[in-house]
């Protein structure tokens, strides 16, 4: 056990699955002899050289497409999408080659990539910097969408998604990246299921990646008003764990989700919906989202008001009780 | 070897024409020019010397060529059985490769089975060549799989439907296979159409600044559906890997012998450890793109006979004669076989059957998950009421 960040975690993640399989290797920009623009990377070159920490040209659908045809002569590429922005121009290479070969060939070509994606807002960053790409890769069949939301989380997902045969997009938080935490490197974990972080009586509060923290800090805060929110972290974004949070919302018969990515056709769309269908006589109020608003990103200058925070989730959590909230106010 | 072999590159006066605006006028007929590509075989079958390729034909005698012969037959009966099948209703749709036989079979003839070929959907040469039974190859223009054959044991990844996408697969190939000390190539195969994707610019990059062995196969067909080449490229589609530093050569692309030559050329070159390097097979689409398609509408009759006798089969056939083969009994050999074939393609063709509905959530991840489980059973459960009562479920 030890402390560490969450950049080291994944640092920690990465050198262990190199050294342990030796079809790993990793490719994207900077990712070498800089380390990664984050330093997930840092040091990886010189311990494992150059043929299996790859610093790729310029070329987001390069460094997927090539990854496609070393899964092809069976390696398990780990890509690094510098940032969140960058990854459209690979977005054919990942939703019609890496998703589909697997169903494609019937089984017979498998895709084990883990595309790494730090992603969010939060850090004050120029444009194309702080994206939530999340719902686009979770609408496709075939990909494994996952977040991570603190350091021992980050390590143990990162190692099961290197040891996957499916094709996993990780995305992570990039504005935690620096939070610190306890590391047991024997831990395991899996990639199907979502965690109750804290067990709660009065309403389920459901996050991912990012707000993972956030939410644990609204629960704190609703203490103070007597209220105990359970807070589930999603950490599988594909396929969702319906099971978990329809089974706490059968016990607390409220729900709030709360992301940074625009609402609509979103994460929180979907986890309502499952509520909704696997346990809609459970429920005692009207499910609540609080999400990035449906614009895209904003300046930096603007993004506190646009990320959702403790004030708003709070908001949230007196509406879906029936307590006075800001829509009353106004 | 100089960066760019591409023989004959001089522009001819009417490349230098430019538009009012000042602007280089495409020239739309350029890499329609024959005559400057490399050629062992000419046009009434007469053998040139061509100074690049006899090295590489030394081992050509008449077994060969009518071996050759064969495929080349063998694969036009095949593709006109399918285009027939296609009009019959068995298939929904067929991309005629009608007019390249020679650049697919000069090609594949010139590569071991061990290396990797990454190819688009109208390479059914290659896939004849390397043992893809021809049902296989209708099964997913019948609408009853997405993937034919098994890539791994013919060596030939799953024909890729979005243009260029493979060609980055091809170089990832060659990157793993390279560095772990194995001899073998990855070949991407893509047409003119392609060359105009990003994909196909990237591949190139990442080839050659890993040096990767992989080799570049255009087929010029002349067409990306109903765009001339002029509109993907205003200079001849082999001078543009130069700019990456992957050496090229234009060969014709309906003389089988030039197109074995060059691959075999090409393919010792990358062997070496040299890195990649860019062969454009000029030929020609005889057919239309597909069975849907109607070439009426943006080419004339007169452009399509000059390229019927540039046929390369017939070209062959002369080659033979010249050379005293007894070709009237080689040609009835070949068609022979190929009439076999396609009417074991025929009796094949009918008992490819839909899969059953369940397999249509199967491999979506390599293990079925709960949310996916719930609609295999939702399927299953309405099909089932649906079903006429009393009958077996």
């Amino acid at each position: 056990m030890t402390t560490m960040t969450m950049a080291a975690a994944l640092n920690a993640a990465l050198a262990d699955s190199l050294a342990a399989d030796e079809d790993v290797l990793l490719i994207g920009e900077d990712i070498g002899t800089l380390g990664g623009v984050f330093r997930i990377t840092d040091g990886l070159k010189d311990r494992f050289g150059a043929s299996r920490v790859i610093d790729s040209p310029l070329a987001e659908s390069g460094i997927v497409g090539t990854s496609v045809g070393m899964a092809y002569a069976g390696r398990r590429p780990v890509c690094e999408i510098q940032f969140d922005g960058f990854v459209f121009p690979a977005f054919d290479q990942i939703v019609a080659q890496v998703a589909r070969l697997h169903y494609r060939t019937g089984g017979r070509v498998r895709m084990p990539l883990t595309i790494r994606i730090p992603f969010g807002g939060g850090i004050g960053a120029v444009e194309h910097h702080s994206e939530s790409p999340e719902a686009y890769f979770a609408h496709t069949p075939g990909l494994r969408v996952v977040t991570v939301a603190d350091p021992q989380d980050a390590y143990s997902t990162m190692r099961a998604a290197i040891a996957c045969d499916d094709p996993v997009i990780l995305l992570e938080p990039k504005r935690r990246y620096w939070g610190k935490g306890e590391v047991d490197t024997e831990v395991t974990t899996d990639l199907d299921s979502a965690r109750v972080l804290r067990p709660g009586r009065d309403a389920t509060l459901v996050a991912y990646g990012p707000l993972v923290v956030t939410a644990l800090e609204a629960a704190v805060a609703a203490e103070d008003d007597g209220i105990d929110l359970e807070v589930i972290d999603l950490r599988s974004l594909a396929p969702l764990d319906r099971g978990a949070v329809a089974g706490s919302v059968r016990r607390t018969g409220r729900l709030i989700v709360a992301h940074e990515a625009p609402g609509t056709v979103s994460l929180s769309s979907e986890v309502v919906a499952g509520v909704v269908e696997d346990c809609f006589e459970h429920l005692e109020a009207a499910p609540e989202r609080v999400t990035g608003y449906d614009v895209p990103y904003p300046p930096a200058a603007l993004e506190e008001h646009h990320l959702p925070g403790i004030d708003r989730i709070l908001d949230a959590v007196d509406r879906t009780l029936g307590r006075r909230s800001s829509r009353e106010a106004a | 070897m100089s960066t760019t072999m591409s023989a004959g590159s001089t522009r001819s006066p009417r490349d230098r024409r430019h538009s009012p605006q000042g602007a280089p006028a495409p020239d739309h007929d350029l890499a329609g020019a024959v005559d400057q590509p490399l050629r062992v075989l000419d046009e009434d079958g007469r053998r040139r010397p061509d100074a690049r390729l006899d090295a590489h034909l030394r081992d050509v005698d008449e077994a060969l060529l009518a071996g050759v012969l064969r495929d080349m037959t063998v694969i036009r009966a095949l593709d006109d059985e399918a285009v027939a099948l296609q009009r019959q209703g068995e298939l929904g749709l067929w991309p005629p490769l009608r007019g390249q036989e020679a650049a697919q079979i000069g090609l594949a003839r010139a590569l071991p089975e061990t290396d990797f070929l990454f190819t688009s959907y109208r390479e059914n040469g290659l896939a004849w060549c390397r043992g893809v039974r021809p049902e296989e190859m209708l099964s997913v223009w019948r609408g009853t799989t997405l993937s034919g054959w098994d890539p791994f044991a013919h060596r030939m990844a799953t024909p890729q439907v979005i243009i260029g996408a493979q060609t980055l697969h091809a170089v990832g190939h060659a990157m793993a296979t390279s560095t772990r000390g194995e001899d073998g190539l990855s070949v991407a195969c893509f047409g003119d159409g392609a060359m105009s994707q990003g994909d196909v610019g990237e591949a190139m990059v990442f080839a050659a600044s890993f040096r990767a062995p992989v080799l570049f196969f255009c087929q010029n067909n002349h067409y990306a559906i109903s765009e001339p080449v002029g509109l993907q490229t205003t200079v001849p589609l082999a001078h543009r890997p130069a700019g990456f530093g992957i050496p090229s050569l234009r060969v014709d692309g309906n003389d089988v012998l030039a197109v074995l030559a060059a691959t075999r050329l090409a393919a010792e070159r990358i062997r070496s450890g040299a890195g990649p390097m860019f062969l454009e097979a000029v030929t020609y689409r005889v057919g239309p793109h597909t069975t849907s398609d109607d070439p009426t509408r943006y080419r004339d009759e007169a452009e399509l006979e000059t390229w019927r006798r540039r046929d390369p089969l017939l070209r062959l056939e002369r080659h033979l004669e010249l050379l005293g083969a007894p070709v009237e009994q080689l040609r009835e050999q070949a068609q022979q076989e190929g009439r076999e074939a396609a009417e074991a393609l025929h009796a094949a063709v009918s008992e490819i059957l839909a899969p059953a509905p369940e397999s249509l959530f199967e491999h979506v991840l390599t293990e079925e998950h709960q949310g996916l489980r719930r609609q295999r059973e939702q399927l299953a459960a309405l099909e089932a009421s649906l079903a006429p009562a009393g009958s077996a479920s």
